[in-house]
């Protein structure tokens, strides 16, 4: 890949669409969470819709983005921010998996507000969190 | 100051392109087909639209960091290209199809026109990332310093050529 100018944009603007699936599959729901978007329509019917597209996007990210680490593994290896977004991810896929599934995926009663709110929050920071790391991983 | 603005840009394009995309894949037929489709686009267009608000003004921004690089840039007017596209297909959407929204709005799978919209803007909408992430390779490919080019080249990209080999 580092042979070619052409594969790491190539790759990157992959990487980037995975982000909007990711992006748009990951607010529906915490939007919803937070009593926002779809107000009207039950939070679980819509985690259901959006989970495939979760994955699909999860599917389209992981792989470009260890494609684009290969390309310089041993300098991502020294920025802060490359091991900032690494964490993060992990402890949002986690998250996302554990927690939040379990959160969407029962009856609206049990759960109350507050804790539908802290899951969409602490979701929206960490995907976040990822994000920056991201967009900063280049600068020291 | 510059990567703040820039941060932003491609953060929230998380918001727009995201809600936008779920949209358009309502539009398609292809998730949360149980909701009716004038719901989806009601609920989620506040937030499509404010995200478009931000990228528009942090694109503002980044444009008038260094204007006459981005204005000779062939990604970059590409990119304004394909914006305009996608409200030409937004504005169409909305005079033909979206007026009839009663007939079609609980099926599952929308009618034809409905998804070709929904379609031409998913597609739209990877072509702007597409082009907006290529848009610093300009300096590498194709920069109006970088004489002799092809012709077409210099006349995409509005390089000024003549004898003198000073950029204008």
């Amino acid at each position: 890949m580092r042979s070619s100018p052409w594969l790491f944009p190539i790759v990157a603007t992959i990487h980037l669409f995975g982000l909007a699936i990711i992006g748009g599959s990951v607010l529906v729901v915490d939007l919803r969470l937070l009593g926002l978007g779809l107000r009207r329509q039950p939070v679980s019917q819509l985690a259901r819709d959006a989970e495939p597209w979760l994955l699909r996007g999860l599917l389209v990210s992981l792989p470009t983005g260890v494609l684009l680490f290969m390309c310089f593994a041993t300098k991502y290896y020294y920025l802060t921010f490359f091991w900032v977004k690494m964490a993060s991810l992990a402890v949002v896929l986690l998250f996302t998996f554990s927690i939040r599934r379990e959160v969407t995926m029962s009856d609206e009663q049990r759960i109350g507000r507050v804790r539908s709110t802290a899951v969409a929050l602490v979701s929206l920071s960490l995907w976040t969190t990822v994000a920056i790391g991201g967009r900063w991983i280049g600068f020291p | 100051m510059y990567l703040i603005v820039l941060t932003v840009h491609v953060l929230t394009l998380t918001v727009f392109v995201g809600t936008a995309l779920m949209l358009d894949l309502r539009l398609l037929g292809v998730t949360m087909t149980r909701v009716p489709a004038s719901e989806v686009i009601a609920r989620l267009l506040p937030w499509t639209t404010a995200g478009l608000l931000v990228m528009m003004t942090s694109g503002a921004l980044l444009f008038y960091a260094a204007p006459m690089l981005r204005y000779q840039n062939v990604f970059f007017r590409l990119k304004m290209v394909a914006l305009v596209l996608a409200a030409l297909n937004v504005w169409v959407f909305r005079s033909t199809v979206y007026r009839r929204i009663a007939e079609w709005d609980l099926d599952r799978v929308p009618p034809r026109r409905a998804r070709v919209a929904g379609g031409v803007s998913l597609a739209l909408w990877a072509i702007l990332i597409t082009l907006g992430r290529m848009i610093p390779y300009q300096l590498y490919w194709f920069d109006c310093t970088r004489q002799p080019q092809s012709a077409i080249v210099n006349a995409l990209s509005g390089c000024i050529t003549d004898s003198s080999s000073v950029r204008r």
